[in-house]
């Protein structure tokens, strides 16, 4: 073996510059592969990243504005839901077995001591941790009792607790928020990675920011079950709207008046999309490594050539085909598997790179189009394979060539 | 030691050409024989039937009592390895392998462990004079040093026969006859050796002359000494 590679490395030495050259085709082959493999995770990642822990077989609705008159009532009129709403859902329709209500209370500051952070509120029921897959850190999320006593309890995140607890428990201590005092009872990890986002009881929130009405404006977050065809997905859907529109007033045609998110078939549609971009990239990638395998094999069927007298004497001496084959195609496996690594390793720095300078610079809005662009082990590993079958496939002509070789028209070639 | 008979041998481009017309020899085993005859009488083709690198057409050819006969690539590799040592006219060493790696080649193709076969090249280089030229590179030395590691590389897996393809055909008169002298050392440790040649002093220097003529032999010499 290790003569092999000392025969390998000699016939290498004598032709740098070609193998070089050569070997360069096959590492932008796997350089554009790996960049584009990475690239195309980074946007998985992120695109996942998104959905986070959220569950998946959720429907969301919120109010809109009416687009059609309906009884009386004039266009462009604002509907809101309500926890009454919700209630309506849960009691109508079999197929929804929670849901998780949200109010958003924007731009606030919260302080303790002479610490302060700026927040955001966000109103919620019981459900909310489990629907939109919060990581508990510290203490407890919101119960049900929460909101049935109206306790001022406050769920912050752990980007505020590092400011506002530096070196303290959290639990238990009182924070202000707007002039109003809420307990710590649990830190969780950030729910949006540039702000901070606090968690209190809907009806607390409802209370304090909107005087207690009911008819604040809500997001219903409806779990489903039993829902996998996206036609019956639609289907409900629609009922959902017609009923609220008796609920609510307007027409049940108006398709502006709820608005609705189907996260189920959202997530369905973003793998699609995702395996779709992915065999593209593999397609435009293979193409590239294919030119580089055609250039190696090129270069190989002229080394052929170029030993032809050389494989005479070696067989003269005794070699057999089979060793004359070993040589062409190791050589070629060799060529292409270490410019193939170094395309490989340049792809897999310039995407760490990236995705360094994508650490350091999130973007503002906390949703990143790009989120660790990096290759993983089975990438790597069949990207490995297909190197080394790009090798074997780049020597099989050459070494073809080689064994068929006469050993006497071996030895009278170039003579 | 090499018996033929009636050996026949076609090349076919384009036209069909009868190179051997039937050839009946016997070389007893530890002579040293010299094939003569003017060009395109047949005598390389001879050697190269002799020396397994090319097939030929009819007849029987005895190695050591082994019929060679329609031999696979692999069957030829194998009994070229260890049954034939060839000098070439060129010397034909492998230009980026240093001396003792081309004496130590044919030992390669017979799994021979590199440190091993390292150390019998440079007993065979020691044995030519060739010491102290181990590591250079062949074009760092003359064509009678040439010639001489060609002689090594072919004694080294101790074949049976010693083909020689115009072994001085490229040497000054000088250097033929160092050559000549070592070739003769060999035979006398009971090497058979075969040597095509076209000048009559190498001829002359072996137990038997055969000439070739027209694909067939046209006569048997013992050269007076």
């Amino acid at each position: 073996m290790k003569e092999l590679f000392e025969e390998i490395y000699s016939s290498v030495r004598k032709n740098k510059l070609r193998t070089v050259l050569t070997g360069f085709s096959i590492a932008w082959g796997i350089f554009m592969l790996s960049i584009l493999l990475g690239s195309g995770n980074g946007l998985m990642n992120a695109s996942m990243a998104n959905f986070g822990n959220m569950l998946i077989n959720t429907i969301e609705f919120g109010g809109g504005r009416t687009s059609m008159a309906y009884k009386g009532y004039g266009e462009k009129r604002s509907i809101a839901l309500t926890e009454r709403d919700a209630k309506i859902m849960l009691e109508e329709f079999p197929e929804v077995s929670d849901i998780s209500m949200e109010m958003y209370q924007w731009g606030g500051k919260a302080s303790y001591g002479n610490r302060f952070v700026n927040c955001n509120l966000c109103c919620v029921n019981e459900n909310y941790a489990l629907v939109k897959g919060v990581k508990l850190i510290l203490g407890r999320t919101l119960s049900r009792r929460d909101n049935e006593e109206l306790r001022k309890v406050i769920v912050i995140d752990d980007k505020a607790q590092k400011i506002l607890f530096p070196s303290e428990d959290p639990l238990g201590k009182d924070i202000n928020i707007n002039n109003t005092l809420f307990k710590v009872v649990g830190v969780v990890e950030s729910i949006w990675s540039n702000q901070s986002l606090f968690l209190i009881p809907l009806r607390v929130g409802v209370l304090v920011y909107e005087s207690f009405d009911y008819n604040a404006d809500l997001r219903l977050i409806t779990v489903i079950k039993g829902l996998e065809k996206a036609d019956d997905i639609d289907n409900f859907e629609n009922r959902v709207v017609e009923r609220l529109s008796v609920a609510h007033q307007f027409d049940p045609e108006d398709k502006r008046a709820i608005w609705h998110w189907n996260n189920l078939e959202e997530y369905k549609n973003m793998l699609m999309v995702f395996n779709g971009l992915n065999i593209f990239i593999w397609f435009i990638g293979l193409g590239t490594l294919m030119a580089g395998v055609v250039g190696v094999s090129n270069i190989m069927l002229v080394t052929v050539r170029e030993r032809t007298f050389e494989f005479g004497i070696r067989k003269a001496l005794g070699a057999k085909p089979s060793s004359i084959i070993r040589l062409i195609l190791y050589e070629s496996v060799i060529i292409t598997s270490l410019f193939g690594y170094i395309g490989m390793v340049l792809g897999i720095g310039v995407m760490e790179l990236v995705n360094n300078y994508m650490v350091n610079n999130p973007s503002a809005d906390g949703h990143p189009t790009f989120l660790n662009p990096t290759l993983d082990l089975s990438i790597m590993v069949s990207a490995t394979v297909v190197l080394v079958v790009a090798g074997l496939v780049a020597g099989y002509v050459p070494a073809r060539r080689a064994a068929r070789l006469k050993t006497i028209d071996a030895l009278r070639f170039n003579k | 030691m090499i018996k033929l008979k009636g050996l026949n041998k076609t090349y076919n481009n384009g036209s069909p050409l009868h190179v051997l017309k039937g050839i009946d020899l016997e070389i007893a085993r530890g002579e040293m024989v010299s094939i003569m005859g003017s060009s395109g009488s047949g005598k390389s083709t001879l050697l190269n039937i002799l020396g397994v690198l090319d097939d030929y057409d009819a007849g029987d050819y005895y190695l050591n009592d082994v019929l060679i006969k329609n031999f696979t690539e692999v069957q030829a590799a194998a009994a070229r390895n260890n049954m034939i040592g060839y000098i070439f006219q060129s010397f034909n060493l492998i230009n980026y392998k240093n001396a003792m790696e081309n004496v130590a080649l044919p030992l390669y193709y017979q799994g021979v462990s590199r440190r091993k076969r390292n150390n019998i090249a440079l007993e065979y280089l020691e044995r030519l004079g060739l010491r102290d030229w181990a590591m250079h590179m062949p074009n760092e030395m003359s064509g009678g040093q040439k010639q001489r590691v060609a002689i090594a590389r072919a004694l080294i897996n101790k074949p049976q026969i010693i083909l020689a393809d115009e072994p001085t055909g490229a040497l000054d008169s000088v250097t033929s006859q160092e050559v000549m002298n070592l070739l003769r050392d060999v035979n006398e440790t009971g090497m058979t050796i075969i040597c095509v040649t076209h000048e009559q002093s190498i001829a002359d220097q072996t137990d038997k002359v055969i000439r070739l003529h027209d694909g067939i032999i046209s006569s048997i010499e013992i050269p007076r000494r």
